[in-house]
C-alpha cells in the first residue's frame, strides 16, 4: 500500500479540514529529498508549492470547497510548462528557460486544488525509453537501482512508485507513459489522441503526443483524466470529453469480448513475461470475460512507421530551438549560420540530433514519397486494422513491453535495440486509441505491465474495464 | 535587324504571385493584434508568434472567410477541403523555424482575372490561392554587426494568389496587378494598401522563341504597379540580350532596385532551400460547408466589374470609369447616386473624380458627405439655380462643413437669378451702357453677344443664368 491514500480521499480530507495542504506538500517535499538518490526529479518548486498550499488551507478555513484535487501534490514531467518554473524537457538547449505561460493540463489540475511540487526527469524532449537520453542524468528504477525506470516519463513513474506524490503527469508519444509504468510497477494511462490538451507541453511528435497520468490505481488515474479531459481553445486537435465523464462505475466484465493480440504474444516476448500475461488472461476468463486471440498483421510494421513519422515531426518541432530568442545560445559565433550550428551542436544531445537527421532525411524532396508518405499509408493500415478489430472486440490486450526493465547502459550503444522496447506501445499512438498499462505481477522481482486497448473515445469504458482487471490481479 | 525586330521574335511569358495581406483583427494563428502600422516593434507578439515551446496555432476563422471572399473576387469558389503544411527554413524572423502555409491543398484552385490592355480584353488564369502566415521583419542597420527583428508582422495572414504565365507584356503585367488590387479592395478582403506593403508582387518572367516556356527568373517583393511594369521591361530586355549573345538564362531569384530601375541577382536555384514540406499536425484540415460558402457569396459586396457595368449604363466608360473606380469611396457614392438618376450620378462622378496618381497613396481618400446632399446640389444645377462654377464652390464648402448645399449657396449668395423681371432690368441697363456692342449684335455680329452676356454676369455678380441672359438680350434687341 502506498503511503498516500486515494486522491479522492486526500481531497475530501483537505476540503473537510481534516488534512492540511501545507502538510501534504511538506510530506511530498520530504519524500523527494529522501529519495534524491533515484534522480527522479529535475527541480522542486518548494516556494510556489508552499504558497499555493497556504492559500488552499486558507480557503478551506473560510468554509470553501476547494475542488476535487484540493491540496493534492503532484509532479509534472519537465516538458510541461508550469508558471514560474524552469521547463527544460531535460535538454541543455532549454536550460534556464522559465515558462511565461502555463500548460492547459496544469491549469485544469490547479483549478481543482492540485499543487505541482516538482518537475520530473525524462529522456531529453521525450526521446527515449529509459531516461538515459536525459541531458542531465539517468533516473534509477525504484525496484532495482541498476536498472532503468523506462522512458521517457521515467522520472514521473519513479515519483509515483517512490511514493513522492499520489500521481504524476507524463506524455506518451510511442509508449512514454506506459513503458515506465510497466518497468516500475504503477498504472500509466495514454488517453485517446486529443482528449487532453497539448497546449503548453513541449512538442515531440505532434500527431501522436498524448498527455496522461501515472498513478497508484485506476481510480486515481480516472479522476485525473476526468479533470484534464476536454476541448481546449488553445489546441485545435482536442476533442469533446465523454458526456458521461470518466468517474468509475461498477461494471460487470462477464461477457466482455477481449482480443489477445497475436503479434504481441509471440516471438521476441520474454517467456516469463508471457507467463504473467497468460495468468492475467486466465483471471479475466474466470471472471467471465470472453478472450480469444486476434491477429492485427500490420502491427509489427508499427515501429518502423513510428520511427519515420516521429523523427519527421521531431525535426520540425525542434526547429524553433535556435538560440535566438530563448534557451541556450553558444557564444562566439561568427555569423548567423555559425550561431545556429554552434547552438544546436551543443544544445542538443545525441538522440535529438539522430532524430533531427532522420526526420530531415525522410522529409527531403526525393525521399518524401518513399519514407514519409509510405509511412502515412501504413499508418492508415494500422488504424484500419484496429478499427476492424474493435468491431468484434470491446478491448484488446497484450503485454506493455516485451521484457522487464533492462540494465542501465544495456542498450545505450544500440539505438535500434532501444527502439524495440516500444514495439508494443507505438501502435496505439499511431491509431490514436486509448491504452493503459497495469501492474501484472513480477518476473525475478521486476514488475510486468499488462496493456489494455480500446477504440478511440472509449476511454470511459477502458478505465472501467481496467479497474475491474486491477481488482482481479491484486484483489 | 532592329532591336524591335529581334524582340518580336520572342514570346514573353509572365506569371505573377501576389501576397495579399488580409484585413483580420488578429493574426492567422494567434490572438495578437494584426494592425502593425503604428505599433512599436515586438509589441504585437504572443507565445504563438514568438514560437515558445508548447505553443500551438489556432486558425483564425475570419481569414478563411476573407479567403472565401477572395475566391469569389477571382471568379471562382473556395475548395471544400484544404489543409495547412509546414515549410521549413531557418531565419531569425521565422520563430518556429517553419512557415505555416498550404502546400498541396490550397483553399482556392482556379479562377481568373480579366484585364483590358490597348482596348482588348484578356483573361488571366489563376492557378491557385493559398493562406499562409507572414514572417517577421528583419533589418540590417548599415555598418553595424547586428540585425534587428520585429515580429509584429509574424503571423499576419496572407493570401498568396498565383497566376498562370498568361501575361505577355509589361503593360499586361501592370494591368493584372492593378486589377487584382481593385478586386481585393472591393471584395473587402484587404486594405490593399501598397504603401504599407499590404500587396506585394513576385513576378516570374521568361522569354522564348519557341512554344516552350523559357527559363524564368523571379523578381521578388515588388510593391508598386510601376515596379511591376518596369521590372518586366528590364527582365525581358536583359534575357533577350543574354540569349542573343548565346548566353544562358539562370533560373534565379532577383531583387529590384527602384532607384536604378534594374533587377539584380539574389539567389540562384542551386542554393534554393529544400523546404521539407509536411502536413501541420497541429491544425486539422479546413472543411467548408456549401451553406457557409453560399452565405458568404450572398454577402459579397459589388466588385469592380459590377461597378463598370453600372457606370457603363449611365455613359461613364473607359478611363473615366477607371478613374472613378480608383477611389472606392467615390465609386460607391456614384453607384448610390445612380438610383437618383443618371444625370446626377454623372455630375457627381465628375465632381468627385480625383486627379489620378500613378500609385495609390499611403492614406485613403476620405470623402465625408451624404450622397443625398450631392444629389441635392446636382438638382440645383439641373434646375439652373447654380452655375457649374458656383456648384464647385458649394461642393468644396460642403465637403468641409457637411452643410446643406442650399444653405451654402444662399449664404454665399450664389443662387442664379432666373427671375425674368429682375434679369430684364439688368439686361436693359447693360444694353444701355454698351450701346456699341448692342448695335453690333443687332447688325448680325453674334460674337458680341458673348461680351454682353459677360457684362450681365458681371453686373449680377455671377448669379445670372447665362442662358436666360442670352435669351433676354436677344429679346430686348428684337432679334
Amino acid at each position: 500500500m502506498s503511503s498516500w491514500q486515494s486522491i479522492s480521499t486526500i481531497a475530501a480530507k483537505v476540503n473537510a479540514g481534516q488534512a492540511k495542504a501545507t502538510e501534504l506538500v511538506e510530506q511530498a517535499l520530504a519524500a523527494i529529498a529522501k529519495h534524491e538518490e533515484f534522480k527522479a526529479i529535475i527541480v522542486t518548486l518548494d516556494a510556489a508549492a508552499r504558497e499555493r498550499a497556504v492559500k488552499i488551507d486558507a480557503r478551506v478555513a473560510t468554509g470553501e470547497q476547494v475542488g476535487r484535487l484540493a491540496g493534492v501534490p503532484f509532479i509534472a514531467k519537465d516538458n510541461f510548462l508550469v508558471f514560474g518554473a524552469e521547463t527544460t524537457a531535460a535538454s541543455n538547449i532549454l536550460r534556464g528557460f522559465n515558462a511565461p505561460y502555463q500548460s492547459t493540463a496544469i491549469e485544469k489540475l490547479e483549478a481543482e486544488g492540485a499543487i505541482c511540487v516538482a518537475k520530473a526527469n525524462l529522456d531529453a524532449f521525450a526521446h527515449g525509453s529509459s531516461t538515459e537520453n536525459s541531458d542531465f542524468f539517468t533516473t534509477l528504477n525504484p525496484r532495482d537501482k541498476t536498472r532503468v525506470p523506462g522512458g521517457s516519463s521515467g522520472g514521473s513513474a519513479a515519483s509515483v512508485v517512490l511514493e513522492l506524490v499520489p500521481f504524476a503527469l507524463g506524455t506518451d508519444t510511442g509508449g512514454s507513459i506506459r513503458l515506465p509504468a510497466s518497468f516500475t510497477g504503477c498504472v500509466g494511462y495514454k488517453p485517446t489522441y486529443g482528449l487532453v490538451s497539448r497546449s503548453g507541453v513541449v512538442a515531440m511528435g505532434s500527431s501522436l503526443d498524448c498527455v496522461g497520468p501515472l498513478a497508484n490505481s485506476v481510480e486515481d488515474t480516472a479522476l485525473v483524466l476526468e479533470i484534464m479531459a476536454g476541448k481546449d481553445s488553445r489546441d485545435s486537435t482536442t476533442i469533446e470529453r465523454d458526456p458521461k465523464g470518466y468517474d468509475l462505475e461498477n461494471i460487470d466484465i462477464s461477457g466482455k469480448k477481449v482480443g489477445i493480440i497475436t503479434e504481441y504474444m509471440g516471438e521476441g516476448l520474454d517467456p516469463k513475461v508471457a507467463e504473467r500475461i497468460r495468468a492475467a488472461i486466465e483471471s479475466l476468463r474466470q471472471a467471465g470475460a470472453e478472450l480469444e486471440e486476434v491477429s492485427l498483421p500490420s502491427l509489427p510494421l508499427g515501429l518502423a512507421v513510428y520511427y519515420v513519422l516521429t523523427p519527421a515531426e521531431v525535426s520540425s518541432n525542434l526547429s524553433r530551438y535556435d538560440g535566438q530568442r530563448y534557451g541556450h545560445n553558444t557564444p562566439g559565433a561568427t555569423d548567423l549560420h555559425d550561431s545556429y550550428t554552434k547552438t544546436r551542436e551543443l544544445g542538443f544531445g545525441a538522440e535529438a540530433k539522430r532524430r533531427i537527421m532522420i526526420g530531415t532525411y525522410v522529409l527531403s524532396s526525393g525521399y518524401y514519397d518513399a519514407y514519409y508518405k509510405k509511412a502515412q499509408t501504413v499508418r492508415t493500415k494500422v488504424i484500419n486494422e484496429f478499427e476492424a478489430a474493435f468491431k468484434s472486440y470491446d478491448f484488446l490486450l497484450g503485454p506493455t513491453a516485451p521484457m522487464p526493465a533492462f540494465k542501465i547502459g544495456a542498450n545505450t550503444d544500440d539505438p535500434l535495440q532501444m527502439y524495440l522496447s516500444d514495439i508494443m506501445t507505438v501502435s496505439a499512438n499511431l491509431a490514436g486509441i486509448p491504452a493503459i498499462s497495469l501492474p501484472c505481477g513480477e518476473v525475478d522481482g521486476l514488475p510486468v505491465g499488462l496493456q489494455l486497448f480500446a477504440a478511440q473515445k472509449k476511454d470511459r469504458q477502458l478505465l472501467n474495464f481496467a479497474a475491474k482487471t486491477e481488482e482481479l490481479l491484486h484483489g | 535587324m532592329s532591336n524591335e525586330d529581334i524582340r518580336n521574335q520572342y514570346t514573353v511569358a509572365i506569371g505573377i504571385e501576389c501576397h495579399v495581406q488580409l484585413k483580420t483583427k488578429t493574426k492567422l494563428f494567434s490572438g495578437a493584434n494584426n494592425d502593425a502600422r503604428a505599433a512599436a516593434p515586438n509589441t504585437l507578439v504572443n507565445h504563438i508568434d514568438f514560437g515558445l515551446p508548447g505553443a500551438l496555432p489556432v486558425l483564425n476563422e475570419k481569414a478563411v472567410e476573407l479567403a472565401t471572399k477572395a475566391a469569389f473576387a477571382l471568379d471562382t469558389k473556395p475548395q471544400l477541403f484544404s489543409k495547412f503544411d509546414r515549410k521549413h527554413y531557418f531565419y531569425p524572423d521565422l520563430p518556429m523555424g517553419y512557415q505555416i502555409t498550404q502546400f498541396d491543398e490550397p483553399i482556392v484552385l482556379g479562377g481568373h482575372v480579366d484585364i483590358i490592355v490597348d482596348g482588348e480584353k484578356r483573361r488571366i488564369g489563376i492557378t491557385r490561392a493559398h493562406l499562409e502566415a507572414d514572417a517577421g521583419k528583419s533589418t540590417h542597420p548599415v555598418g553595424s554587426d547586428y540585425s534587428l527583428v520585429d515580429l509584429n508582422r509574424a503571423g499576419t495572414p496572407l493570401l498568396e494568389i498565383v497566376s498562370e504565365p498568361d501575361m505577355h507584356s509589361s503593360a499586361e503585367a501592370k494591368a493584372y496587378a492593378h486589377e487584382l488590387y481593385l478586386r481585393m479592395r472591393y471584395a473587402d478582403v484587404s486594405d490593399a494598401n501598397l504603401y504599407y506593403g499590404n500587396m506585394r508582387f513576385d513576378v516570374n518572367v521568361s522569354v522564348s522563341k519557341t512554344d516552350e516556356l523559357g527559363t524564368r527568373t523571379e523578381t521578388k517583393n515588388l510593391n508598386s504597379f510601376k515596379s511591376v511594369e518596369k521590372s518586366v521591361e528590364y527582365e525581358v530586355a536583359r534575357q533577350i540580350e543574354l540569349l542573343e549573345k548565346g548566353q544562358p538564362i539562370i533560373q534565379e531569384t532577383r531583387g529590384w532596385d527602384d532607384a536604378k530601375l534594374k533587377t539584380f541577382s539574389q539567389r540562384s536555384k542551386e542554393d534554393a532551400h529544400d523546404y521539407r514540406y509536411m502536413p501541420d499536425p497541429d491544425l486539422p484540415p479546413v472543411t467548408l460547408e456549401e451553406s457557409y460558402i453560399r452565405e458568404i457569396e450572398k454577402s459579397m459586396p459589388d466588385l469592380p466589374d459590377d461597378y463598370r457595368k453600372a457606370f457603363d449604363g449611365i455613359g461613364l466608360t473607359g478611363a473615366v470609369s477607371e478613374d472613378i473606380l480608383a477611389t472606392p469611396v467615390i465609386a460607391k457614392m456614384v453607384m448610390r447616386a445612380i438610383s437618383f438618376g443618371a444625370e446626377h450620378a454623372k455630375r457627381i462622378a465628375f465632381w468627385l473624380m480625383q486627379p489620378q496618381s500613378e500609385e495609390p497613396e499611403g492614406e485613403d481618400v476620405v470623402v465625408d458627405v451624404d450622397v443625398e446632399k450631392l444629389v441635392a446640389l446636382s438638382e440645383m444645377v439641373g434646375e439652373n439655380k447654380l452655375s457649374s462654377t458656383a456648384a464647385k464652390e458649394v461642393l468644396s464648402d460642403m465637403l468641409k462643413s457637411g452643410e446643406d448645399p442650399e444653405k451654402i449657396a444662399e449664404s454665399k449668395n450664389l443662387i442664379q437669378v432666373s427671375d425674368e423681371g429682375a434679369m430684364a432690368e439688368i439686361v436693359t441697363q447693360v444694353l444701355a451702357d454698351n450701346a456699341k456692342a448692342a448695335e453690333d449684335v443687332k447688325n448680325g455680329e453674334m460674337k458680341a453677344i458673348g461680351f454682353l452676356v459677360g457684362q450681365v454676369m458681371k453686373a449680377s455678380q455671377g448669379k445670372a443664368n447665362p442662358a436666360l441672359a442670352t435669351q433676354l438680350i436677344k429679346k430686348q434687341l428684337g432679334i
